[in-house]
C-alpha cells in the first residue's frame, strides 16, 4: 500500500460572535507561515479572503442511534472532511470554525467516533476565543460560552484592552475556574502567536500534558504569558523547575472558585500515588460510563504500580483513550493526577473512589 | 482468463462508468478521463464531489457549485450553478430530469431547464430517483423523504432514528433502502412503510448495488459482500444474507452487480477485484491488489468489461473473457 497517508491535523475554533474568531482566522489565512489551511465555516460571511479551500457547511448535529445521548457527531463535517481528503495534496491542516452558539462536543467527537474521519484526520486542539469585556454577560445568558471554555485546550482571552486590570483578573479567574488545564493567552485583536493555537497536539496521547507539571495547577498563568504575533521564544522551556510550583494553594485540588457567578461547569482535580491497575481501569471505565454525559473533558497522568511508564489518559464524555506515554524519569515522583471538567460532578465521591484505586 | 488494462490516473476516482461503451473515470479533482482510441480528458469541475450516469450521459456535482453533464463525445453542459456551496450529491431520473443537493436543499431540474427546490429542516445526505414515475427519495437525519416533483402536494416522510447518508430504490420501486451513519442499512417497504433493519456490519456501508431484476441487494461494509435477498414481498426480513468473497485481511469497499446474471463484482480496500456467483459462491479473481481501495465499478452493456476506479487513481478496465 503506497497510500500511507499521514493524518491531517484539525483545529477547532470556537467563540461567541464578536470574540475575534474571524480576525484570528484571517490572520491564519493571510500570514506568511508556509502552511496551507482548508477552513470549514458555517457561513462565508466576513472572511474577506478569496480561497477555494474555504468550505461553507450547515452545522448538523447527529445523535448516534445507540441510545447514548452524548454520542453526537457533526454529520456535515464527516461529509466535508471526506470530500477534502479525496484531494489531500492541497492543504496541510484543517480548521473548523463553529458558530458562536455551537456546542464543541459533537465537533470533537466526530474525530473520534467516525472511522473514516478518524483514519484520515486527527483532532489537534480546541481553541476558544473569549471576549474579555463581554464574558461575564455571556456566562450569565448562555451555557454555550461556558461549554466552549470548559472544552478548550487553548483559551485566547481577547480584547483585553477593553477592560481594566481588576476586570481582567476576574475574567481570567473565571476562565481558570471553568477550565484549570487550558492554556490562556491574553491578547488584543486576537494577536496570539499562531504556533500557540495551531499544531498543539492536545489530543495526542504522546503529547497530551507532555511534561507539563502545571496541568493541575490553577495558578500557572504567569507561565502562559501574553504573546504578540512576533513572539518567537520557546514556549516549552518552563518545565525545568517544576517542584516549587506545587505550592501551597490547596484549594485547587477541588477546583477554583470563580469570582464571577453563573458558572455551572466545575473541575475536579485529583491527585494520588501509584494506582492498582486492577482497580483503576475498571473504575475509570465505570465513571465514564455512568458520569459520561456530565464529563466534558478529562485528562490525566497515571502512575501504575510496577509499570515503568507513565500512563496518559484523556476523554470526551464517554469516549476515553489511554496509552503509555514514556518512562518515568529517575527524579520524578510516581504520582497520579487526573482532572475532570464537567457539570454536577460529585467531587467527594470521585476523590474517595479514585483514592481507593491506589495500590496498597 | 480475465485481463486488466490499467489506467494510472492522478487522484481519487469518484465514479467509473461506461458512456456509449467507452470507459469514463471521473476524478475528485474535477478531471474526467476516458479511453476512446487513446486517453482523452476534460476538466468538468474545479473539484468533483459526486457523479452518476444514465442513458449514456454523466451527471456530476462539484465544489464549484455547478451541476454538469458530459456526453461520450466529450461535450459538456452546465445544468445548474448554485454559487459557492458544494453540490454534494446528484441523481439522474426519467425524462431527462436531474436531481442535485447542497446543504438542506434538493433540486429537481426538468429537461426543459426549469428547476424546483425542496428545502428540508436538516441536510440532504443522499438522493435517488424512483424507477417508476417522477419521484425522488432524500436521505436525511431520522429517515427519508419522498417528493413528487411533477405534482404539487405534501411529501411522504419515512421515519427511522439516526442519520441516513445515502438512498436507493429497488428496481421495481417497491422498496427504499438507506445507508446509515451507523454500520447498518435501513429499508422501507413503500406500500405499507414497513421497516427492514439490516445490521451487523463492522463498517459503514458506502456501496450498494441491485442485482438483475432487483432480486438481491449487494453491499459493502464487511470483509465480504453482504447480499440481501429481495425476492419475497417482505424483502430480506427473516432471511439471512449471502456473504460472498469473504477475505480475512481486507474489507469490501465497492460492489457492482452484473447486469443480467446473479454475479457481483467485489472491490476491496487493497484494490483486489473478484467476481462471485450467488448460486455457488464461486470466485474468480479479476484483479490482484493494487495501490489503494476500489472506489467505483461499472459493467459495460455487453457484460464483458468492468471499469474500476480507486482512491489513489490506479484505475483500469477488466476484460472478463480475456
Amino acid at each position: 500500500m503506497t497510500e500511507a497517508q499521514t493524518q491531517i491535523p484539525v483545529t477547532v475554533l470556537t467563540g461567541y460572535l464578536g470574540s475575534g474568531k474571524t480576525t484570528l482566522l484571517n490572520r491564519i489565512l493571510s500570514e506568511n507561515h508556509g502552511k496551507r489551511y482548508a477552513v470549514i465555516v458555517n457561513e462565508f460571511g466576513e472572511i474577506g479572503i478569496d480561497n477555494d479551500l474555504i468550505v461553507e457547511s450547515d452545522e448538523e448535529i447527529y445523535e448516534m442511534n445507540n441510545g447514548c445521548v452524548c454520542c453526537t457527531v457533526r454529520g456535515d463535517l464527516i461529509r466535508v472532511v471526506e470530500g477534502l481528503m479525496r484531494r489531500p495534496g492541497r492543504f496541510d491542516a484543517i480548521i473548523v470554525e463553529t458558530t458562536g452558539l455551537a456546542d464543541p462536543v459533537p465537533v470533537a467527537q466526530t474525530f473520534f467516533m467516525d472511522d473514516d474521519v478518524r483514519s484520515k484526520t486527527k483532532l489537534d486542539a480546541v481553541v476558544a476565543l473569549v471576549d474579555a469585556k463581554h464574558l461575564p454577560l455571556r456566562l450569565k445568558d448562555s451555557r454555550e460560552a461556558e461549554d466552549q471554555i470548559a472544552f478548550a485546550d487553548v483559551v485566547v482571552l481577547n480584547k483585553t484592552d477593553l477592560v481594566n486590570a481588576d476586570e481582567l483578573r476576574d475574567v481570567e479567574a473565571a476562565v481558570r475556574a471553568i477550565n484549570p488545564s487550558a492554556r490562556i493567552h491574553r491578547t488584543t485583536r486576537a494577536g496570539v502567536a499562531l504556533d500557540q493555537v495551531l499544531d498543539r497536539g492536545a489530543f495526542d496521547l504522546k503529547r497530551v500534558l507532555a511534561d507539563d507539571p502545571h496541568f493541575l495547577d490553577a495558578h500557572d498563568h504567569d507561565h502562559d504569558h501574553e504573546c504578540g504575533p512576533n513572539c518567537d521564544h520557546d514556549h516549552h522551556h518552563h518545565h525545568h523547575d517544576h517542584d516549587h510550583h506545587h505550592h501551597d494553594h490547596d484549594h485547587h485540588e477541588h477546583g477554583a472558585v470563580s469570582p464571577i457567578h453563573d458558572v455551572t461547569v466545575q473541575s475536579v482535580s485529583l491527585r494520588g500515588g501509584e494506582m492498582d491497575s486492577k482497580k483503576f481501569f475498571p473504575w475509570i471505565e465505570k465513571i465514564t460510563q455512568m458520569e459520561g454525559p456530565n464529563i466534558l473533558r478529562l485528562k490525566g497522568i497515571i502512575a501504575i504500580k510496577d509499570d515503568p511508564d507513565r500512563y496518559v489518559i484523556q476523554g470526551v464524555h464517554m469516549i476515553i483513550e489511554g496509552d503509555h506515554q514514556r518512562a518515568w524519569k529517575d527524579d520524578e515522583k510516581h504520582e497520579s493526577r487526573l482532572v475532570f471538567i464537567g457539570r454536577e460532578l460529585d467531587a467527594e465521591r470521585l476523590k474517595r473512589s479514585f483514592e481507593a484505586c491506589q495500590a496498597a | 482468463m480475465p485481463t486488466v488494462a490499467p489506467l494510472d490516473l492522478d487522484g481519487h476516482c469518484v465514479t467509473a462508468a461506461f458512456l456509449d461503451d467507452i470507459p469514463f473515470f471521473a476524478l475528485a479533482d474535477g478531471m474526467v478521463h476516458w479511453l476512446d482510441h487513446g486517453q482523452k480528458s476534460v476538466r468538468l469541475h474545479d473539484g468533483l464531489l459526486s457523479a452518476t450516469t444514465k442513458n449514456d450521459l454523466m451527471i456530476s456535482g462539484g465544489e464549484d457549485g455547478k451541476v454538469m453533464s458530459l456526453a461520450s463525445s466529450g461535450t459538456m453542459e452546465e445544468l445548474a450553478s448554485i454559487g459557492k456551496k458544494w453540490v454534494t450529491s446528484v441523481a439522474s431520473g426519467p425524462q431527462g430530469a436531474v436531481a442535485y443537493a447542497s446543504g438542506r436543499s434538493a433540486w429537481v431540474r426538468f429537461a426543459d431547464g426549469k428547476a424546483k427546490e425542496f428545502t428540508h429542516p436538516r441536510s440532504v445526505e443522499g438522493l435517488a430517483f424512483s424507477p417508476k414515475g417522477m419521484r425522488i427519495g432524500v436521505a436525511r437525519y431520522n429517515g427519508a423523504t419522498l417528493h413528487f416533483p411533477a405534482a404539487e402536494g405534501t411529501p411522504v416522510e419515512l421515519e427511522w432514528a439516526g442519520a441516513h447518508t445515502g438512498v436507493t430504490f429497488s428496481p421495481d420501486g417497491a422498496f427504499l433502502v438507506t445507508t446509515m451513519q451507523e454500520n447498518a442499512l435501513h429499508g422501507w417497504k413503500l406500500v405499507d412503510a414497513k421497516h427492514m433493519r439490516m445490521t451487523g456490519y463492522p463498517a459503514k456501508v458506502k456501496s450498494l448495488s441491485w442485482s438483475a431484476k432487483g432480486k438481491w441487494l449487494a453491499s459493502s461494509g464487511a470483509p465480504a459482500a453482504i447480499v440481501w435477498p429481495f425476492v419475497g414481498k417482505d424483502g430480506p426480513m427473516g432471511k439471512a444474507p449471502l456473504e460472498l468473497g469473504t477475505r480475512g485481511n481486507s474489507m469490501v469497499t465497492t460492489v457492482a452487480c452484473h447486469p443480467s446474471e446473479d454475479i457481483v463484482a467485489i472491490g476491496y480496500e487493497d484494490g483486489m477485484v473478484l467476481a462471485v456467483r450467488f448460486a455457488d459462491a464461486k470466485e474468480v479473481l479479476l484483479r490482484r491488489p493494487g495501490k489503494s481501495a476500489i472506489t467505483s465499478m461499472a459493467w459495460d452493456r455487453e457484460e464483458r468489461r468492468l471499469a474500476f476506479g480507486s482512491a489513489a487513481g490506479d484505475c483500469g478496465v477488466i476484460d472478463i473473457a480475456g
